[in-house]
């Protein structure tokens, strides 16, 4: 085998890897976003937030399955499904607040995070229950595309539609943090709630809208995992949300771009270290980033040194 | 002169006995942070279009005052009323929507906003978009800096130049009552002259002001009333005039 070929070899190997990084990024990242606009606006780690991207994943099944029943074209049923499970999941993250972190705000900052962990645990019992503790096979649903055919080793259908989803998700977040009027009073918000509420900014409405937006993007996320996984079960919002979570500290809690370089930043180190070394190090990976973070640097990469909460 | 009424009916908190409600008015107002008592039966009123002024030195309660009118704390005793009606249940936003706007102490101008999103956040209630580009078109007219730093994050401004982006963003929601919260403090002589004339004018241009101030020689000379506040209680109250000549006021807040 000459040297020619290796070197071959190892950039597509190379390329590979680093699609296949920034695929699982894109999904850490979606659900980071979701950490980090809820930490932003009201300082609470929301623990329940993982199992939401796996409400969305479950959601889509369910939906997907109806309209499969109807007979319905594939690819409109993946639309539909995944609207429904973005719908279906903004509405239950704002029940969340309302109903587990709403009367205890004012609390000692140890009761919301309690309340967080046991929403978590009810939701990952409820679908045990209402569904399974098996891994569900989730249809594919995605139509051929063949503009993919000469890259297909870096990426596949679902690969690409994972990036190019999260991609316009990112963006139109960013557009319309930057320009929006509640784009503009959520950050006022975050920055300094009391001054907010002077300008007349109603902070519930905005806590609410961070939780509904979050948790509709955490769901987008639950279904592009799906697709690409082809199984759902209901244990996966646990490691997910925890990788998400390591990715938005990563970054920088608090902080947008932040979450979503954490993600990406995140999901190469896992890719590389898998096909580098062995995928047995993958989640050890991401944990020990994150002790290494909170220990060297809690602010993160885009984090700023001091983060006033009032 | 807009005062038309005499001196002695002023802030006796007795609003069902007279005809013409004043603009606002506190009544017997208690207002607690946990168990500990800030604001001790603080009775007031603002007639339209006046200035009024509030002065006291550190920890009198003149900061939970202002907080207290904008509905961040709640009184647990007393009434607040805008033109006779009842605010002081109501949420801040509310308050805000009635047309009272607080540039409140330290400025709390948002400091990774740039200046020009600050000054939309204070018209964020406001759907006139031709009237918010007409105030934006005022304020840049009091004060010219804010448009040559519009770009420019709020928090790398000077601290006269925050006090001015403080005053700008809460004009642009147009308020009747402008409270303003020791708007002097910490700022040079020749810039505390230059927000004192700013008052006035705005004054002048038809928005009420409520003025709290240490400075108390500088807010009685333009302010047409004035309370002073000791410990959580309204010690005195008269005509800004007299106050300047008390002997009390003279030796405890102008230091003669
Ligand atoms: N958040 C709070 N929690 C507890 N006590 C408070 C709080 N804010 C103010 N106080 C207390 O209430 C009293 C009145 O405070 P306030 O800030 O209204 O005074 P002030 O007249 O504005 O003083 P300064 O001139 O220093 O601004 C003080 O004794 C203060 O310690
Ligand atoms: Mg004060």
């Amino acid at each position: 085998m000459s040297a020619c070929v290796w070197g071959g070899m190892d950039i597509q190997f190379f390329i590979e890897l680093f699609f296949g990084g920034l695929t699982r990024g894109s999904i850490y990242a979606l659900i980071a976003l979701g950490y980090t606009l809820v930490y932003g606006i009201i300082g609470l780690i929301n623990f329940a937030h993982g199992e939401v991207y796996m409400l969305g994943a479950f959601t889509a099944l369910l939906v997907a399955g109806v309209l499969g029943v109807y007979g319905f074209p594939a690819g409109g049923i993946l639309v539909v499904a995944a609207l429904a499970a973005v719908v279906w999941c903004a509405a239950y993250g704002y029940t969340l607040e309302k109903v587990a972190y709403k009367p205890l705000r004012g609390a000692p900052r140890l009761s919301p995070l309690i309340s967080a962990i046991g929403m978590s645990i009810f939701l990952q019992n409820y679908v045990l229950l209402a569904q399974t503790s098996d891994f569900v096979p989730f249809p594919n649903l995605l139509p051929p595309m063949d503009f993919l055919e000469y890259i297909d080793y870096v990426m596949g259908p679902s690969d690409f539609l994972i990036l190019l989803v999260s991609t316009i998700a990112m963006v139109s977040l960013s557009l319309f943090i930057r320009f929006t009027r509640m784009g503009k009073a959520m950050r006022a918000t975050a920055q300094n709630r009391k001054m907010a509420l002077l300008l007349g900014i109603n902070a519930d409405r905005i806590i609410s809208l961070t939780f509904i937006i979050g948790s509709a993007l955490a769901a987008l996320g639950g279904v592009l995992i799906a697709s690409h996984m082809g199984q759902v079960n209901f244990g996966i919002g646990f490691l997910a949300g925890l990788k998400a979570f390591t990715a938005a500290v990563l970054g920088g809690i608090g902080s947008i771009p932040g979450a979503m370089v954490g993600g990406l930043v995140l999901g190469l180190a896992e890719s590389f270290t898998t096909g580098y070394f062995s995928g047995n190090y993958e989640d050890m990976l991401a944990f020990g980033i994150l002790i290494l973070i909170l220990v060297f640097r809690p602010d993160g990469i885009l984090g700023k040194a001091t983060v006033e909460k009032v | 002169m807009l005062d038309q009424r005499n001196d002695d009916s002023m802030g006796n908190g007795s609003s069902t006995t007279r005809k013409t409600y004043a603009m606002l008015e506190l009544c017997h107002v208690d207002t607690y942070y946990g168990n500990i008592q800030a604001l001790r039966d603080i009775s007031l009123s603002i007639e339209e279009g006046e200035i009024v002024t509030l002065i006291g030195a550190n920890g009198a309660g003149k900061s939970t005052t202002l907080m207290t009118i904008c509905g961040i704390n709640r009184p647990r005793r007393g009434e607040i009323l805008w033109y006779g009606k009842p605010i002081h249940h109501l949420p801040p936003h509310e308050v805000v929507s009635l047309g009272i706007s607080q540039v409140p102490e330290g400025r709390l101008i948002f400091p990774d906003l740039s200046v020009s999103e600050n000054l939309d956040l204070g018209a964020f209630l406001r759907h006139d978009p031709t009237g918010v580009r007409n105030d934006l078109d005022y304020v840049f007219s009091l004060f010219p800096i804010l448009a040559e730093r519009r770009r420019q994050a709020g928090g790398t401004l000077s601290g006269g130049e925050q006090q001015m982006l403080a005053i700008s963003r809460a004009l642009m929601a147009r308020p009747k009552l402008l409270l303003l919260d020791e708007p002097s403090l910490g700022l040079a002589p020749i810039i505390i002259q230059q927000i004192f004339a700013i008052i006035e004018k705005v004054n002048a241009d038809g928005t009420t002001v409520f003025l709290v101030e240490q400075n108390a020689n500088q807010a009685l000379r333009i302010a047409a009333h004035g309370y002073v506040m000791e410990n959580g209680r309204i010690v005195m109250r008269d005509t800004a005039e007299r106050l300047l000549q008390s002997e009390e006021v003279r030796t405890a807040y102008l230091g003669m």
